[in-house]
């Protein structure tokens, strides 16, 4: 079998660490917009439907490199449960950051709303206008953006724990720091 | 054998730094979602009192509740092109789903009672976005903040035993608000129509058009009734429900128009004041008349399922630092997302027949 690299391929890496400060201004600007009435209201989703049109791109086109490219496999002594919660963990981030923007793009539509990224581009409709569909997608955006908060935050708390208590390679595979010596690194920066 | 065996140095001060990390992010989203302000004005708190004052009624708007479904088309000059690059200001015709109604959160309340009418539309140009506008017949509004609408609603909030707002409260939200004056004063003299058809409706709101070269004009907009305004009659005050069908009847006769007034603003016209109308004889462009066809029930009608947000607005036209559009947007949405929700919920209980 051929050796798993130690680093994440730069390309996911610019991805993810594009994607991190946008996916969390997105779940702060969309919990916010919907707990206010202030001229922050509508300034605040006039940034989220582009913002959110931007991610599902980014989003895509990160699920396509990652199936394309080989990552690095988390260190050998790490219990195999361990290692396959990891792995689902993974997989539910990719799903809900997929299905987010699908699910705020239909759910628009099914009110009957024009979905105007900004003045002059207009999406659209995802779906005929259904006033149970689209009560059934506004229940489950706000569902979803609430579990891929949850998620994110053991994602980090993961992340956080490999990096500072492990210090097992794992975080520096994301973040091209430096590998632990013993660790048994390829050269940072390769394919 | 890796590193990861041994415990690193400073163990608890790396713990710390991953719960102030974790726990940071956690607050910032909370904090984001008004958990830490319960104070907040949020649309949930504002529809919240509309529910408290009027009561709850399933699949209904929470304002302007008692209503009906109009169509018809907005037939353009093509005047309105000189200062918004909008589709629909272009000369053509532009199909319109409109609703007419009286204020309130009562689907049943009394139309004889009612201080004025409401008229919301929803132009959809074939090529080009649609516009949308909710619109009173009164010339200013009776706030000009959503705290101001906020205090307004609990200050007439009615009371147990007469079902009617207490008279000292509101006479205290009305000393506590001087910008409700120029509205009272037009609502101690206006005589609301003796029907939809004849009533004048204004947009409330400034807004701004954008021409073709990108150059934005303030812009309050009305539509003024090819119909002569009749005031209310005597025995129309004690009649619950009399604006409907008097509309059909109208209606059997022909189709009813209107005249959509675009009202320019110059230098110095406050754009952010709903309650605060514009001096006269601001230049006016009549960018053409809307035809009302048809009406229908809104249950099962055409605009039954319409949210008419005034931020749904097309290219070429912009909003304008009124902060009761963001705050009405918020509230119309909080309000479409329950209804909706109700409605889904008493059709699934429907009996299947």
């Amino acid at each position: 079998m051929k050796a798993r690299p130690a680093y994440f391929p730069l390309s996911l890496r610019i991805l993810h660490w594009l994607m991190a400060p946008l996916v969390i201004a997105m779940l702060l600007i969309g919990v916010g917009m919907v707990a206010s009435v202030s001229p922050r209201h509508a300034a605040l989703v006039a940034i989220h439907k582009p913002l959110g049109a931007v991610l599902l791109v980014l989003v895509l086109l990160r699920l396509t490199v990652r199936l394309s490219q080989r990552v690095p496999a988390l260190p050998g002594e790490i219990p195999a449960w361990q290692q396959r919660l990891a792995h689902a963990s993974h997989c539910l981030l990719y799903a809900l950051l997929i299905l987010q923007p699908l699910v705020g793009w239909a759910m628009q539509s099914a009110g009957g709303y024009p979905v105007v990224l900004f003045e002059g581009l207009q999406l659209p409709a995802l779906l005929a206008p259904s006033v149970w569909l689209h009560g059934v997608l506004r229940g489950a955006h706000g569902v979803i953006a609430y579990l891929l908060m949850a998620s994110i935050l053991l994602h980090l708390a993961a992340a956080l724990f490999h990096g500072l208590i492990r210090r097992d390679g794992v975080l520096a595979s994301m973040t091209g720091g430096r590998l632990p010596a013993a660790a048994p690194a390829s050269p940072p920066g390769e394919g | 054998m890796t590193r990861s065996t041994s415990a690193p140095p400073n163990l608890p001060v790396r713990l710390a730094a991953i719960a102030v990390a974790v726990g940071g992010l956690a607050a910032a989203f909370g904090y984001a979602a008004g958990w830490f302000s319960p104070q907040r004005l949020t649309p949930a708190r504002l529809v919240d009192t509309l529910e408290q004052n009027f009561g709850v009624h399933p699949a209904y708007r929470r304002n302007h509740a008692k209503g009906l479904c109009v169509v018809g088309h907005f037939q353009s000059n093509g005047a309105g092109s000189e200062v918004s690059r909008a589709a629909l200001f272009a000369r053509g015709s532009v199909p319109v789903v409109g609703r007419l109604a009286i204020p309130g959160g009562n689907p049943a309340g009394s139309d004889g009672a009612a201080p004025l009418r409401s008229l919301a539309l929803r132009f959809l140009p074939e090529h080009g976005q649609e516009w949308r506008t909710a619109m009173n017949a009164a010339p200013v509004f009776v706030v000009n903040s959503v705290e101001g609408f906020y205090a307004l609603q609990q200050a007439s909030r009615p009371q147990a035993d007469t079902g009617k707002p207490d008279p000292a409260k509101l006479a205290a939200f009305f000393q506590a608000h001087p910008e409700t004056g120029a509205f009272r004063e037009w609502a101690k003299t206006a005589t609301p129509s003796s029907s939809y058809a004849n009533s004048a409706y204004h947009g409330l709101h400034a807004f701004f058009l954008v021409d073709a070269n990108g150059r934005e004009r303030p812009v309050r907009w009305s539509v003024q009734p090819v119909a002569e305004y009749q005031p209310i009659a005597a025995q129309q005050r004690g009649d619950a429900d009399f604006l409907a069908a008097e509309l059909h009847q109208r209606l059997a006769r022909g189709p009813l128009r209107w005249r959509l007034q675009l009202t320019l603003g110059e230098a110095y016209d406050p754009t952010h004041d709903a309650t605060r109308a514009w001096p006269a004889h601001r230049r006016s462009i009549d960018a053409g008349e809307l035809v009302i066809e048809r009406a229908q029930a809104e249950q099962g009608g055409p605009c039954q399922d319409v949210n008419y947000d005034p931020l749904v607005l097309p290219d070429g036209i912009r909003a304008s630092d009124d902060p009761l559009l963001s705050a009405r947007s918020a509230a119309y949405s909080e309000s479409f997302n329950r209804r909706t929700r109700e409605q889904a919920a008493l059709a699934a209980k429907e009996p299947q027949s």
